[in-house]
């Protein structure tokens, strides 16, 4: 067999090649996510040197490590706060944390409904292969109810938080789940979160074969997909709280919830210094936060299926 | 009057005093949660951060709130928490992050009782070890012990200048005691406070990691086109993972070897009466205070005492104590001896201890008898 090597590929701006090969395994869902992210990106003309890439720790984790913008590596969970810090020091730039289920929602999940409760203007992605990927496929706070890991060896007893129903209710501006298997729609959709102004968050569930799929009869990367494509219903702005995922049950995907853009909390901590703010009486500054709060009546309606924009589904 | 140097003298407890140290040093971001007795650091920047300019966030934990201040150090802002001991040890995993990936940051962990919940309102000096080891793997702690109110503004400037120099979290160990301790504040001109920034990297095509002969290497600006890669993994020059004991063995030699070859120059201790001491008390923070009043009373009764005292904690000044080592030692902490573990390797012998295990500073009465203990 003779292998065929492309010299260059349309996203080699966008990465940093000299770092190629990747760590990642044939066949992982990874790098199709990276793709679809990489040509959002691109589409909507963002800047990659006014772009910065955060990731925590996990095969997911190593994303930062391979795209050509200021990226950081950081530790196990704290993307978020490291994102959230950075981000208030430096509004204008664009950050995207770009991180696995167990990062984002076991060992940092405090820190991602914080970050979606106070508006951090930041773009969240998550890849939800079911597993800790990288330390060989234990349980995840996202693995299915039966699902077999090397820690829940006769099968998994507890129930997976349902990311996008969780992340809805804390407050985020723009919430979507798709699959590595839907990857035109995910690129739309990332469009749209990298240009929300607001906390962004986008679910994608992926493909472990190494991890999760071998021990979950879908040794074969295609194989996964495989049941993506079989209980997948792609259904737009039903509420959040029906994204439950079940063993062998169709599930949800699509946009959830696409608020209005309100005022953003690095908005809201600058403003804090401006003097006009300042120097004026606490009634007119607490009219100002007033007029500047967080619509989260809107919001509810929207979660709960009864927000105006339902109607684009 | 600027806003960011309060010029004039006023009368501050430790925690503002800190507080204002650090605005005067350029800290323009805080992300911290509440602790006591840490808290009025706190306070005291929420209110005054937004007058000159600077972010304040309270975060979710003190996990996020580490995350927070590395973050905004990379986004070139001067950083800044404030902690106590249970604050200080979830700090730990970013600490070692700052030290791996070279960020300037400042905490200030305002000491209790402990271990665990301890004494929330109730001094202690137990953090001396977690502040040089707290974090896993080989790297060198930069800690300061201010022992008053003044030096608490003093001495978090200093921090600030040593973290920009040497692109690392730097620590003020205070305590609670000295926290809450009000007492007059000089707050000096502009022009006398002396302000180290950061080296900043200009040349797009060197190695970001790449050190002077300084062994510090610039930091390099983010949103500017540079395309950095920062990783908590060991890293080469470039910045890129380089997972093998050579890399290790280079880089994290470095990292040690730009603090311990300039030691000296961030050592800094205060030697009272121990030129013709026959014994010496060796303490820091509040306890100093009572050990200066336990020297003075054997002198009164005779006794040729001295104190010394640490500014800088770590690095350790084991050279000068090694060379004051003909003379009989006491150390006085708040711990079960920890100062007392580096004192006895530098000066090679025993010491008498006077420890206590937290709650209540020494009694000078308490320090003068370990003195007369030492000379038996
Ligand atoms: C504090 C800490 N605890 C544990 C680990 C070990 N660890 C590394 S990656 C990981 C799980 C990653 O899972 P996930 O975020 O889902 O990423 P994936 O590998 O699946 O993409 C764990 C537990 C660590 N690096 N740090
Ligand atoms: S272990 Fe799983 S998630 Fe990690 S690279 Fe391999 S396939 Fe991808
Ligand atoms: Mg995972």
């Amino acid at each position: 067999m003779s292998i065929i090597k492309a010299e260059t590929h349309p996203l080699d701006d966008y990465l940093r090649t000299e770092r190629l090969p990747h760590v990642w395994c044939p066949g992982c869902g990874i790098g199709t996510v990276l793709g679809a992210y990489l040509r959002a990106m691109k589409n909507v003309g963002l800047d990659s040197e006014k772009s910065i890439m955060v990731s925590g720790i996990g095969c997911t984790g190593r994303t930062a490590g391979y795209v050509r913008m200021d990226s950081f590596h950081t530790t196990h969970g704290r993307a978020i706060p490291f994102a959230v810090g950075l981000k208030a020091a430096r509004p204008e730039l664009n950050v995207t944390v770009f991180s696995g289920d167990g990062d984002l929602f076991a060992i940092g999940g405090n820190h991602i409904i914080h970050a979606a409760r106070r508006n951090a203007n930041i773009t969240v992605i998550a890849i939800n292969n079911f597993t800790y990927g990288m330390t060989g496929g234990q349980l995840a706070p996202t693995t299915p109810e039966t699902g077999i890991t090397t820690t829940s060896p006769y099968g998994n007893v507890e129930s997976p938080f349902n990311l996008a129903g969780l992340i809805a209710v804390a407050g985020a501006s723009y919430v979507a789940r798709w699959t590595s298997l839907h990857v035109r729609r995910l690129e739309k959709s990332l469009e749209k979160a990298l240009k929300k102004r607001g906390f962004s968050f986008v679910e994608v569930l992926s493909q472990c074969p190494t991890a999760y799929g071998r021990r979950n009869g879908m040794r074969d990367p295609v194989d996964t997909l495989k049941y993506f494509q079989k209980y997948a219903v792609v259904k737009n702005h039903v509420n959040p709280l029906e994204g439950v995922i079940e063993p062998n049950k169709p599930f949800i995907l699509g946009e959830f919830v696409d608020a209005p853009e309100e005022a953003t909390f690095e908005d809201k901590l600058w403003e804090l210094t401006k003097s006009e703010f300042l120097h004026t009486s606490q009634a007119e500054r607490s009219e100002w936060i007033i007029e500047h709060r967080r619509h989260l009546e809107i919001l509810s309606r929207i979660i709960s299926g009864r927000g105006e924009d339902n109607e684009q589904s | 009057m600027s806003k960011d140097i309060l010029v004039g003298d006023h009368f501050l407890s430790g925690d503002v005093a800190a507080a204002e140290g650090a605005i005067a040093a350029g800290c323009r971001f805080f992300a911290g949660y509440p602790i006591t007795p840490s808290s009025e650091v706190a306070e005291r920047m929420a209110r005054r951060l937004p007058e000159v300019g600077g972010i304040f966030i309270q975060m979710e934990d003190e996990l996020g709130s580490m995350a927070a201040l590395l973050g905004a150090s990379w986004g070139g802002k001067k950083a800044m928490t404030a902690t106590s001991g249970p604050g200080f040890s979830l700090m730990m995993e970013n600490y070692g992050l700052g030290m791996m990936t070279e960020t300037p940051a400042v905490i200030v962990d305002v000491q209790r009782g402990g271990p665990s919940t301890g004494l929330p309102t109730l001094l202690g000096q137990g953090d001396v070890m977690q502040a040089r080891w707290g974090s896993h793997g080989p790297y060198q702690a930069i800690a300061l012990t201010p022992e008053s109110p003044q030096e608490c503004f003093n001495l978090t400037i200093r921090a600030f200048n040593l973290a920009e120099k040497y692109r690392q979290p730097v620590v003020v160990l205070m305590d609670e005691s000295l926290g809450h301790l009000f007492e007059r504040v000089t707050i000096p001109p502009r022009e006398e406070i002396e302000i180290t920034d950061r080296k900043i990297l200009k040349d797009k095509n060197r190695d970001i990691y790449e050190a002077d002969e300084d062994l510090i290497p610039p930091m390099p600006p983010v949103g500017e086109g540079f395309g950095i890669h920062v990783t908590g993994l060991t890293h080469d020059e470039r910045g890129y993972p380089s997972i093998n004991a050579e890399t290790q063995e280079r880089m994290i030699r470095r990292i040690n070897d730009k603090i311990s070859k300039h030691a000296p120059e961030i050592i800094d201790y205060e030697e009272f009466m121990t030129d013709d001491a026959d014994v010496i008390v060796v303490a820091y923070g509040i306890t100093a205070r009572s050990a200066r009043r336990a020297v003075i009373m054997a002198r009164e009764k005779g006794i040729k005492a001295g104190l010394f005292r640490f500014k800088v904690i770590w690095p350790f000044p084991s050279e000068r104590l090694e060379e004051l080592s003909d003379r009989e030692f006491v150390v006085a902490e708040v711990n079960n001896g920890q100062a007392l573990v580096e004192v006895e390797r530098a000066i090679r012998k025993r010491a008498i201890f006077v420890g206590k295990m937290g709650g209540e500073p020494h009694r000078p009465e308490e320090i003068l008898k370990g003195i007369e203990e030492a000379l038996k």
